[in-house]
Protein backbone atom coordinates (compact mmCIF):
# COMPACT_ATOMS: atom_id res chain seq x y z
CA UNK A 1 0.00 0.00 0.00
CA UNK A 2 2.99 2.45 0.15
CA UNK A 3 3.28 2.43 -2.97
CA UNK A 4 0.73 5.22 -3.42
CA UNK A 5 1.80 8.80 -2.60
CA UNK A 6 -1.63 9.27 -0.99
CA UNK A 7 -1.11 6.43 1.59
CA UNK A 8 2.85 7.89 2.48
CA UNK A 9 1.11 11.15 3.08
CA UNK A 10 -1.27 9.43 5.23
CA UNK A 11 0.99 7.83 7.26
CA UNK A 12 3.03 10.65 7.73
CA UNK A 13 0.38 13.23 8.42
CA UNK A 14 -0.87 10.53 10.92
CA UNK A 15 2.37 9.88 12.41
CA UNK A 16 3.17 14.02 13.06
CA UNK A 17 -0.13 14.09 14.68
CA UNK A 18 -0.03 11.40 16.34
CA UNK A 19 3.42 12.22 18.44
CA UNK A 20 2.18 15.71 19.24
CA UNK A 21 -1.74 14.06 20.46
CA UNK A 22 0.34 11.44 22.66
CA UNK A 23 2.64 14.32 24.33
CA UNK A 24 -0.31 16.79 24.17
CA UNK A 25 -2.75 14.43 25.59
CA UNK A 26 -0.73 12.99 28.47
CA UNK A 27 -0.68 15.97 30.42
CA UNK A 28 -4.29 16.93 29.29
CA UNK A 29 -5.31 13.80 31.03
CA UNK A 30 -3.18 14.33 33.61
CA UNK A 31 -4.81 18.07 34.49
CA UNK A 32 -8.09 16.23 34.09
CA UNK A 33 -9.03 18.39 31.21
CA UNK A 34 -10.18 15.92 28.60
CA UNK A 35 -13.16 18.01 28.14
CA UNK A 36 -11.24 21.43 27.55
CA UNK A 37 -9.37 19.42 24.37
CA UNK A 38 -12.89 18.50 23.30
CA UNK A 39 -14.84 22.00 23.88
CA UNK A 40 -11.67 23.54 21.94
CA UNK A 41 -12.30 20.93 18.84
CA UNK A 42 -16.31 22.48 18.51
CA UNK A 43 -14.83 25.95 18.64
CA UNK A 44 -13.22 24.59 15.81
CA UNK A 45 -15.52 23.26 13.45
CA UNK A 46 -16.76 27.08 13.34
CA UNK A 47 -13.66 28.35 12.53
CA UNK A 48 -12.96 25.45 9.91
CA UNK A 49 -16.22 26.21 8.39
CA UNK A 50 -15.61 29.88 8.37
CA UNK A 51 -12.30 29.07 6.46
CA UNK A 52 -13.86 27.39 3.79
CA UNK A 53 -16.45 30.06 3.56
CA UNK A 54 -13.89 32.63 2.99
CA UNK A 55 -11.99 30.18 0.34
CA UNK A 56 -8.96 29.47 2.78
CA UNK A 57 -8.21 25.94 4.37
CA UNK A 58 -10.17 24.32 6.84
CA UNK A 59 -6.72 23.64 9.25
CA UNK A 60 -5.99 27.83 9.53
CA UNK A 61 -9.72 28.57 10.57
CA UNK A 62 -9.12 25.72 12.61
CA UNK A 63 -6.03 26.87 14.51
CA UNK A 64 -7.20 30.67 15.09
CA UNK A 65 -10.49 29.71 16.41
CA UNK A 66 -8.78 26.88 19.04
CA UNK A 67 -6.47 29.17 19.95
CA UNK A 68 -8.86 31.88 20.09
CA UNK A 69 -11.01 30.07 22.78
CA UNK A 70 -7.95 28.65 24.65
CA UNK A 71 -6.43 31.74 26.12
CA UNK A 72 -9.83 32.88 26.85
CA UNK A 73 -10.14 29.80 28.93
CA UNK A 74 -6.76 29.87 30.46
CA UNK A 75 -7.84 33.08 31.20
CA UNK A 76 -10.84 32.74 33.13
CA UNK A 77 -9.48 29.71 34.23
CA UNK A 78 -11.41 28.16 37.64
CA UNK A 79 -14.57 30.45 37.07
CA UNK A 80 -15.28 28.50 34.63
CA UNK A 81 -15.65 24.64 36.26
CA UNK A 82 -18.91 26.39 37.99
CA UNK A 83 -20.20 27.88 34.87
CA UNK A 84 -20.65 24.34 32.64
CA UNK A 85 -24.02 25.41 31.44
CA UNK A 86 -22.65 28.67 29.82
CA UNK A 87 -19.89 27.00 28.32
CA UNK A 88 -22.28 24.24 26.91
CA UNK A 89 -24.44 27.45 25.19
CA UNK A 90 -21.44 28.81 23.58
CA UNK A 91 -19.89 25.62 22.41
CA UNK A 92 -23.62 24.85 20.74
CA UNK A 93 -23.12 28.50 19.21
CA UNK A 94 -19.65 27.03 17.98
CA UNK A 95 -21.61 24.38 16.17
CA UNK A 96 -24.57 26.37 14.95
CA UNK A 97 -22.34 28.91 13.59
CA UNK A 98 -20.25 25.97 11.50
CA UNK A 99 -23.71 24.60 10.39
CA UNK A 100 -24.49 28.35 9.08
CA UNK A 101 -21.35 28.60 7.72
CA UNK A 102 -21.66 24.94 5.29
CA UNK A 103 -24.90 26.54 4.53
CA UNK A 104 -24.00 29.40 2.75
CA UNK A 105 -21.43 27.65 1.33
CA UNK A 106 -23.13 25.15 -0.03
CA UNK A 107 -21.35 23.62 -3.20
CA UNK A 108 -19.09 21.05 -0.97
CA UNK A 109 -21.61 18.97 1.46
CA UNK A 110 -18.62 16.47 1.65
CA UNK A 111 -16.30 19.37 3.49
CA UNK A 112 -19.21 19.05 6.40
CA UNK A 113 -18.05 15.08 6.93
CA UNK A 114 -13.90 15.93 6.34
CA UNK A 115 -14.29 18.43 9.32
CA UNK A 116 -16.61 16.59 11.72
CA UNK A 117 -14.97 13.00 11.25
CA UNK A 118 -11.46 13.72 9.30
CA UNK A 119 -10.23 12.24 6.54
CA UNK A 120 -6.42 11.27 6.84
CA UNK A 121 -6.39 9.46 3.31
CA UNK A 122 -7.28 13.01 1.80
CA UNK A 123 -4.43 14.58 3.15
CA UNK A 124 -2.28 16.72 0.71
CA UNK A 125 1.04 17.67 0.61
CA UNK A 126 0.74 21.44 1.31
CA UNK A 127 -1.23 20.20 4.73
CA UNK A 128 1.30 17.63 5.54
CA UNK A 129 3.80 20.32 5.36
CA UNK A 130 2.00 22.32 7.43
CA UNK A 131 1.37 19.89 10.35
CA UNK A 132 4.85 18.96 10.36
CA UNK A 133 5.19 23.24 10.92
CA UNK A 134 2.47 22.82 13.92
CA UNK A 135 3.96 19.47 15.41
CA UNK A 136 7.72 21.04 15.59
CA UNK A 137 6.10 24.83 17.09
CA UNK A 138 3.70 22.70 19.96
CA UNK A 139 6.05 20.17 20.81
CA UNK A 140 8.65 23.23 21.31
CA UNK A 141 6.16 25.19 23.22
CA UNK A 142 5.63 22.15 25.30
CA UNK A 143 9.13 21.08 25.94
CA UNK A 144 9.24 24.84 27.02
CA UNK A 145 6.48 24.79 29.74
CA UNK A 146 6.73 21.03 30.44
CA UNK A 147 8.56 21.65 33.63
CA UNK A 148 6.40 24.11 35.34
CA UNK A 149 3.32 22.60 33.73
CA UNK A 150 3.83 19.41 35.46
CA UNK A 151 4.84 21.11 38.83
CA UNK A 152 1.46 23.18 38.87
CA UNK A 153 -0.18 20.43 37.82
CA UNK A 154 0.62 17.92 40.84
CA UNK A 155 1.32 20.78 43.57
CA UNK A 156 -0.11 24.03 42.18
CA UNK A 157 -0.10 25.19 45.38
CA UNK A 158 3.55 24.64 46.32
CA UNK A 159 3.91 25.92 42.53
CA UNK A 160 2.57 29.28 43.34
CA UNK A 161 4.35 29.45 46.64
CA UNK A 162 7.41 29.22 44.47
CA UNK A 163 6.77 31.79 42.07
CA UNK A 164 5.17 29.62 39.32
CA UNK A 165 2.22 31.84 37.29
CA UNK A 166 -0.59 29.26 37.33
CA UNK A 167 -2.53 31.24 34.81
CA UNK A 168 -0.10 31.80 32.64
CA UNK A 169 1.57 27.90 32.30
CA UNK A 170 -2.39 27.25 32.29
CA UNK A 171 -3.01 29.67 29.40
CA UNK A 172 0.36 28.60 27.27
CA UNK A 173 -0.64 24.91 28.06
CA UNK A 174 -4.03 25.29 26.52
CA UNK A 175 -2.41 27.06 23.26
CA UNK A 176 -0.40 24.32 22.80
CA UNK A 177 -3.83 22.01 23.20
CA UNK A 178 -5.57 23.94 20.54
CA UNK A 179 -2.51 23.45 18.14
CA UNK A 180 -2.83 20.03 18.79
CA UNK A 181 -6.51 19.52 18.74
CA UNK A 182 -6.45 21.99 15.59
CA UNK A 183 -3.73 19.20 14.14
CA UNK A 184 -6.01 15.61 15.23
CA UNK A 185 -8.86 17.39 13.75
CA UNK A 186 -7.21 16.59 10.43
CA UNK A 187 -6.90 13.06 11.19
CA UNK A 188 -9.76 11.93 13.00
CA UNK A 189 -11.68 15.06 12.74
CA UNK A 190 -13.78 17.48 15.34
CA UNK A 191 -15.56 14.82 17.06
CA UNK A 192 -13.38 12.21 17.24
CA UNK A 193 -10.54 14.19 19.22
CA UNK A 194 -11.16 12.11 22.02
CA UNK A 195 -9.42 8.82 20.36
CA UNK A 196 -6.31 10.66 19.57
CA UNK A 197 -5.68 12.78 22.64
CA UNK A 198 -7.29 11.45 25.58
CA UNK A 199 -7.61 7.85 24.68
CA UNK A 200 -3.47 6.73 24.30
CA UNK A 201 -2.93 8.72 26.88
CA UNK A 202 -5.28 7.72 29.67
CA UNK A 203 -4.16 4.14 28.99
CA UNK A 204 -0.84 5.48 28.96
CA UNK A 205 -1.62 6.92 32.53
CA UNK A 206 -2.94 3.76 33.64
CA UNK A 207 0.15 1.94 32.52
CA UNK A 208 3.03 3.33 33.66
CA UNK A 209 4.36 5.32 37.12
CA UNK A 210 6.99 7.63 35.76
CA UNK A 211 6.79 10.77 33.89
CA UNK A 212 8.66 9.98 31.01
CA UNK A 213 7.19 6.42 30.25
CA UNK A 214 3.61 7.93 30.51
CA UNK A 215 5.03 10.42 28.34
CA UNK A 216 6.74 7.72 26.00
CA UNK A 217 4.22 5.02 26.03
CA UNK A 218 1.57 7.97 25.20
CA UNK A 219 3.29 8.73 21.50
CA UNK A 220 3.85 5.16 21.10
CA UNK A 221 0.24 4.07 21.44
CA UNK A 222 -1.50 6.83 19.80
CA UNK A 223 1.32 6.17 16.52
CA UNK A 224 0.39 2.46 16.67
CA UNK A 225 -3.44 3.50 17.06
CA UNK A 226 -2.97 5.83 14.05
CA UNK A 227 -1.46 3.79 11.91
CA UNK A 228 -3.14 0.57 12.95
CA UNK A 229 -6.23 2.67 11.23
CA UNK A 230 -4.50 4.32 8.23
CA UNK A 231 -3.39 0.42 7.33
CA UNK A 232 -7.18 -1.21 8.09
CA UNK A 233 -8.74 1.40 6.40
CA UNK A 234 -6.78 0.46 3.43
CA UNK A 235 -7.35 -3.01 3.51
CA UNK A 236 -11.04 -3.04 3.84
CA UNK A 237 -11.99 0.24 2.83
CA UNK A 238 -13.65 1.81 5.65
CA UNK A 239 -13.21 5.11 6.96
CA UNK A 240 -9.86 5.64 9.05
CA UNK A 241 -11.29 7.48 11.85
CA UNK A 242 -13.53 4.59 12.60
CA UNK A 243 -10.56 2.08 13.04
CA UNK A 244 -8.02 4.51 14.72
CA UNK A 245 -10.81 5.08 17.63
CA UNK A 246 -12.08 1.60 17.16
CA UNK A 247 -8.37 0.64 18.49
CA UNK A 248 -7.83 3.72 20.81
CA UNK A 249 -11.36 2.70 22.21
CA UNK A 250 -9.65 -1.40 22.62
CA UNK A 251 -6.54 -0.15 24.39
CA UNK A 252 -8.13 2.13 26.64
CA UNK A 253 -10.15 0.36 28.12
CA UNK A 254 -7.74 -2.96 28.16
CA UNK A 255 -5.50 -0.99 29.93
CA UNK A 256 -8.41 -0.68 32.68
CA UNK A 257 -9.27 -4.20 32.90
CA UNK A 258 -5.20 -4.42 34.05
CA UNK A 259 -6.07 -2.85 37.18
CA UNK A 260 -9.31 -3.30 38.22
CA UNK A 261 -9.35 -1.95 41.47
CA UNK A 262 -7.40 1.54 40.87
CA UNK A 263 -7.72 3.42 43.56
CA UNK A 264 -7.70 2.26 47.68
CA UNK A 265 -10.11 4.02 49.83
CA UNK A 266 -7.77 6.92 51.09
CA UNK A 267 -10.75 7.48 54.01
CA UNK A 268 -10.33 4.34 55.37
CA UNK A 269 -6.71 3.40 55.15
CA UNK A 270 -6.31 6.17 57.91
CA UNK B 1 21.17 41.17 59.39
CA UNK B 2 19.11 40.37 61.95
CA UNK B 3 19.71 37.30 64.49
CA UNK B 4 15.84 36.44 63.84
CA UNK B 5 14.37 33.90 61.58
CA UNK B 6 11.49 35.67 61.42
CA UNK B 7 10.78 39.06 62.92
CA UNK B 8 7.32 40.30 62.65
CA UNK B 9 7.24 44.55 63.38
CA UNK B 10 3.30 45.74 63.80
CA UNK B 11 2.34 43.39 60.77
CA UNK B 12 -1.32 43.90 59.52
CA UNK B 13 -2.47 41.51 56.99
CA UNK B 14 -5.53 41.72 55.35
CA UNK B 15 -7.67 39.07 53.41
CA UNK B 16 -10.51 40.16 50.88
CA UNK B 17 -10.02 43.66 52.27
CA UNK B 18 -10.98 41.68 55.65
CA UNK B 19 -8.09 42.56 58.69
CA UNK B 20 -7.30 39.00 59.71
CA UNK B 21 -4.12 40.09 62.19
CA UNK B 22 -3.76 43.27 63.16
CA UNK B 23 -0.30 45.13 64.67
CA UNK B 24 1.43 42.06 65.04
CA UNK B 25 4.68 41.90 66.50
CA UNK B 26 6.98 38.82 67.34
CA UNK B 27 10.50 37.27 67.13
CA UNK B 28 11.29 33.58 65.83
CA UNK B 29 14.97 32.33 66.65
CA UNK B 30 16.49 30.23 64.20
CA UNK B 31 16.33 26.61 64.97
CA UNK B 32 12.78 26.75 67.28
CA UNK B 33 9.95 24.81 66.84
CA UNK B 34 7.12 27.19 67.32
CA UNK B 35 3.38 25.53 66.83
CA UNK B 36 0.80 28.14 65.97
CA UNK B 37 -2.44 28.04 66.50
CA UNK B 38 -6.22 29.82 67.19
CA UNK B 39 -9.64 29.19 65.84
CA UNK B 40 -10.87 28.77 62.25
CA UNK B 41 -10.31 32.10 60.45
CA UNK B 42 -7.88 33.42 63.05
CA UNK B 43 -5.01 33.69 60.44
CA UNK B 44 -2.78 30.87 60.42
CA UNK B 45 -2.74 30.00 56.87
CA UNK B 46 -2.40 34.01 55.72
CA UNK B 47 0.48 34.47 58.52
CA UNK B 48 2.48 31.60 56.65
CA UNK B 49 1.70 33.03 53.39
CA UNK B 50 2.74 36.61 54.52
CA UNK B 51 6.26 34.69 55.26
CA UNK B 52 6.20 32.76 52.20
CA UNK B 53 6.20 36.50 50.39
CA UNK B 54 2.63 35.16 48.65
CA UNK B 55 0.75 37.94 50.57
CA UNK B 56 2.07 41.08 51.39
CA UNK B 57 1.35 43.05 54.89
CA UNK B 58 -0.95 46.05 54.61
CA UNK B 59 1.09 47.64 57.17
CA UNK B 60 3.98 46.38 59.16
CA UNK B 61 7.64 44.82 58.15
CA UNK B 62 8.06 40.94 58.26
CA UNK B 63 11.87 39.70 57.93
CA UNK B 64 12.97 36.51 57.74
CA UNK B 65 16.33 35.50 58.21
CA UNK B 66 16.76 39.49 57.60
CA UNK B 67 15.12 39.69 54.57
CA UNK B 68 12.00 40.83 53.16
CA UNK B 69 10.40 37.99 51.50
CA UNK B 70 9.11 38.06 48.05
CA UNK B 71 7.07 35.03 45.58
CA UNK B 72 9.67 32.33 45.26
CA UNK B 73 11.55 32.59 48.37
CA UNK B 74 14.11 30.14 48.56
CA UNK B 75 14.68 29.92 52.15
CA UNK B 76 11.42 28.42 53.08
CA UNK B 77 9.76 25.25 52.43
CA UNK B 78 5.98 24.97 52.32
CA UNK B 79 3.88 22.81 52.83
CA UNK B 80 0.48 23.78 52.11
CA UNK B 81 -3.09 22.70 53.47
CA UNK B 82 -4.83 22.58 50.33
CA UNK B 83 -3.49 19.75 48.20
CA UNK B 84 -3.48 19.52 44.57
CA UNK B 85 -6.20 17.02 43.00
CA UNK B 86 -4.05 15.14 40.98
CA UNK B 87 -3.03 12.76 43.64
CA UNK B 88 -4.94 10.18 42.08
CA UNK B 89 -3.20 8.63 39.57
CA UNK B 90 -0.53 6.02 39.36
CA UNK B 91 2.68 8.14 38.93
CA UNK B 92 5.29 7.17 41.57
CA UNK B 93 5.76 8.53 45.15
CA UNK B 94 9.29 9.98 43.59
CA UNK B 95 8.27 11.50 40.57
CA UNK B 96 5.48 13.74 42.61
CA UNK B 97 8.39 14.66 44.54
CA UNK B 98 9.78 15.29 41.90
CA UNK B 99 7.90 17.16 40.03
CA UNK B 100 9.14 20.02 42.57
CA UNK B 101 12.30 20.33 42.01
CA UNK B 102 13.79 23.30 40.13
CA UNK B 103 10.00 23.09 38.74
CA UNK B 104 9.56 27.05 38.43
CA UNK B 105 11.45 27.08 35.68
CA UNK B 106 10.86 26.41 31.96
CA UNK B 107 11.95 23.50 30.51
CA UNK B 108 11.96 19.68 29.94
CA UNK B 109 10.65 17.82 33.52
CA UNK B 110 13.61 15.54 33.97
CA UNK B 111 15.91 16.16 36.74
CA UNK B 112 19.60 16.39 36.17
CA UNK B 113 21.77 13.85 38.44
CA UNK B 114 21.97 17.09 40.72
CA UNK B 115 18.30 17.78 41.08
CA UNK B 116 18.00 13.92 41.21
CA UNK B 117 20.10 13.09 43.91
CA UNK B 118 18.45 15.81 45.89
CA UNK B 119 15.32 14.42 45.42
CA UNK B 120 16.66 10.73 47.03
CA UNK B 121 18.03 13.15 50.02
CA UNK B 122 14.78 14.75 50.63
CA UNK B 123 12.75 11.23 50.31
CA UNK B 124 15.62 9.57 52.33
CA UNK B 125 14.79 12.42 55.14
CA UNK B 126 11.32 11.92 55.63
CA UNK B 127 12.13 8.00 55.27
CA UNK B 128 9.55 7.49 52.59
CA UNK B 129 12.24 5.42 49.94
CA UNK B 130 9.52 2.43 50.60
CA UNK B 131 6.70 4.86 49.50
CA UNK B 132 8.53 6.54 46.58
CA UNK B 133 8.20 3.73 44.32
CA UNK B 134 4.10 3.00 45.16
CA UNK B 135 1.96 4.86 43.07
CA UNK B 136 0.24 7.75 44.11
CA UNK B 137 -3.20 6.71 44.20
CA UNK B 138 -2.20 3.71 46.49
CA UNK B 139 -0.97 5.97 49.44
CA UNK B 140 -2.80 6.92 52.71
CA UNK B 141 -3.25 10.53 53.70
CA UNK B 142 -0.44 10.05 56.07
CA UNK B 143 2.07 8.84 53.82
CA UNK B 144 0.97 11.11 51.07
CA UNK B 145 2.09 14.21 53.89
CA UNK B 146 5.34 12.36 54.13
CA UNK B 147 5.99 12.94 50.01
CA UNK B 148 4.71 16.70 50.78
CA UNK B 149 7.10 17.27 53.53
CA UNK B 150 9.80 15.58 51.25
CA UNK B 151 8.54 18.22 48.62
CA UNK B 152 8.81 21.41 51.43
CA UNK B 153 12.66 20.11 52.38
CA UNK B 154 14.03 19.99 48.53
CA UNK B 155 16.04 22.94 48.69
CA UNK B 156 17.41 22.57 51.86
CA UNK B 157 15.52 25.43 53.36
CA UNK B 158 16.22 26.82 56.77
CA UNK B 159 12.69 27.64 57.25
CA UNK B 160 9.70 24.98 56.98
CA UNK B 161 6.68 26.37 57.12
CA UNK B 162 3.50 23.81 57.30
CA UNK B 163 0.14 24.03 57.21
CA UNK B 164 -1.97 21.71 58.72
CA UNK B 165 0.09 18.58 58.51
CA UNK B 166 -2.21 16.71 60.63
CA UNK B 167 -5.43 17.04 59.20
CA UNK B 168 -7.48 14.37 58.64
CA UNK B 169 -4.87 12.19 60.04
CA UNK B 170 -5.50 9.34 63.06
CA UNK B 171 -3.68 9.68 66.10
CA UNK B 172 -0.94 6.64 65.09
CA UNK B 173 -0.20 9.20 61.93
CA UNK B 174 -0.05 12.45 63.66
CA UNK B 175 2.48 11.18 65.95
CA UNK B 176 4.58 10.26 63.37
CA UNK B 177 4.35 13.38 61.28
CA UNK B 178 5.24 15.35 64.36
CA UNK B 179 8.43 12.68 65.40
CA UNK B 180 9.50 13.39 62.25
CA UNK B 181 9.51 17.31 61.81
CA UNK B 182 11.09 17.37 65.48
CA UNK B 183 14.03 15.30 64.19
CA UNK B 184 14.17 16.79 60.98
CA UNK B 185 14.30 20.36 62.80
CA UNK B 186 16.67 18.79 65.75
CA UNK B 187 19.10 17.46 62.84
CA UNK B 188 18.93 19.97 60.29
CA UNK B 189 19.13 22.75 62.74
CA UNK B 190 15.55 24.50 60.67
CA UNK B 191 13.00 27.20 61.97
CA UNK B 192 9.55 25.10 61.83
CA UNK B 193 6.11 26.61 61.90
CA UNK B 194 3.91 23.96 62.48
CA UNK B 195 -0.12 25.32 62.61
CA UNK B 196 -2.65 22.83 63.88
CA UNK B 197 -6.03 22.55 65.46
CA UNK B 198 -5.23 20.76 68.40
CA UNK B 199 -2.52 21.61 70.95
CA UNK B 200 -1.81 18.21 72.46
CA UNK B 201 -0.20 16.38 69.76
CA UNK B 202 2.38 19.27 69.51
CA UNK B 203 3.27 19.24 73.47
CA UNK B 204 6.59 17.25 73.43
CA UNK B 205 7.66 18.53 70.35
CA UNK B 206 7.20 22.65 69.71
CA UNK B 207 9.17 25.37 71.31
CA UNK B 208 6.93 27.93 71.56
CA UNK B 209 3.48 28.47 71.32
CA UNK B 210 2.17 31.11 68.59
CA UNK B 211 -1.40 32.01 69.32
CA UNK B 212 -3.47 33.75 67.08
CA UNK B 213 -6.58 35.17 68.16
CA UNK B 214 -9.04 37.86 66.83
CA UNK B 215 -6.62 39.81 65.03
CA UNK B 216 -3.78 39.69 68.14
CA UNK B 217 -0.87 37.28 68.50
CA UNK B 218 0.76 35.95 71.64
CA UNK B 219 4.24 33.98 71.62
CA UNK B 220 5.96 32.26 74.57
CA UNK B 221 6.08 28.87 75.77
CA UNK B 222 3.29 26.65 76.55
CA UNK B 223 3.13 27.30 80.13
CA UNK B 224 3.24 30.99 79.16
CA UNK B 225 0.54 31.49 76.61
CA UNK B 226 -1.95 28.63 77.70
CA UNK B 227 -3.35 30.56 80.36
CA UNK B 228 -6.53 31.14 81.40
CA UNK B 229 -5.45 34.69 81.85
CA UNK B 230 -3.50 35.01 77.89
CA UNK B 231 -6.27 33.51 76.25
CA UNK B 232 -9.21 35.13 77.63
CA UNK B 233 -7.72 38.34 76.84
CA UNK B 234 -6.93 36.98 73.42
CA UNK B 235 -10.39 36.04 72.96
CA UNK B 236 -12.06 38.63 74.83
CA UNK B 237 -14.25 36.20 76.59
CA UNK B 238 -13.36 34.09 79.63
CA UNK B 239 -11.38 31.33 79.11
CA UNK B 240 -10.13 27.87 81.20
CA UNK B 241 -7.70 25.96 80.98
CA UNK B 242 -7.55 22.17 82.11
CA UNK B 243 -4.73 20.33 82.27
CA UNK B 244 -5.80 16.46 82.64
CA UNK B 245 -3.10 13.44 82.74
CA UNK B 246 -0.51 15.91 80.81
CA UNK B 247 -2.97 16.60 78.13
CA UNK B 248 -4.48 20.60 77.73
CA UNK B 249 -7.90 21.38 77.19
CA UNK B 250 -8.92 24.99 76.60
CA UNK B 251 -13.25 25.89 77.36
CA UNK B 252 -14.97 28.90 77.15
CA UNK B 253 -18.17 29.68 78.24
CA UNK B 254 -19.36 28.66 75.02
CA UNK B 255 -17.54 25.01 74.90
CA UNK B 256 -14.75 23.60 74.42
CA UNK B 257 -12.29 26.22 72.50
CA UNK B 258 -9.20 23.66 72.19
CA UNK B 259 -9.57 19.94 72.12
CA UNK B 260 -8.97 16.69 69.98
CA UNK B 261 -12.06 17.57 68.02
CA UNK B 262 -11.00 17.21 64.25
CA UNK B 263 -12.14 20.32 61.97
CA UNK B 264 -11.40 20.01 58.40
CA UNK B 265 -13.11 22.92 57.09
CA UNK B 266 -10.80 26.09 57.36
CA UNK B 267 -12.05 28.89 54.85
CA UNK B 268 -9.60 30.63 53.04
CA UNK B 269 -9.52 32.18 49.75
Amino acid sequence: MLEYEFMRTAFLAGGVVAIVGGAVGYFLVLRNLAFAGHALSHVGFAGATGSVLLGLTPLWGLVAFTLAAAIAMGWLGTRLRSRDVAVGIILSLALGLGVLFLYLYSTHATQATTILFGNVLGVGLDTLWALLALSVLSLAALAFISRPLLFATLAPELAEAKGVSLRLVSILFLAVVAIAVAEAAQVVGVLLIFALMVGPAAASLRLTSSVSWGIGLAVLLALAETWAGIALAYATDWPASFWIVLSSCIVYFGSAIKRPQRQVDREHTD
Amino acid sequence: MSAHAIALDRVTLARDERVVLSEVSAAIMPGEFVGVFGPNGAGKTTLLQAILGILRPTAGEIRVFGQIPARGFREAGYLPQQRGSATDVRLSGRDFVASAVDGERWGLPFPSRCASAEVDRAIATVEAQALAERPLCELSGGELQRLLLAQALLGRPKLLLLDEPLISLDPHFQQSIVALVKRIQQTEGVTVLFTAHELNPLLGAMDRVLYLARGRAALGSVDEVITAEVLSRLYETPIDVLRVNGRIVVVSAEGVVEADAHRHDEHHA
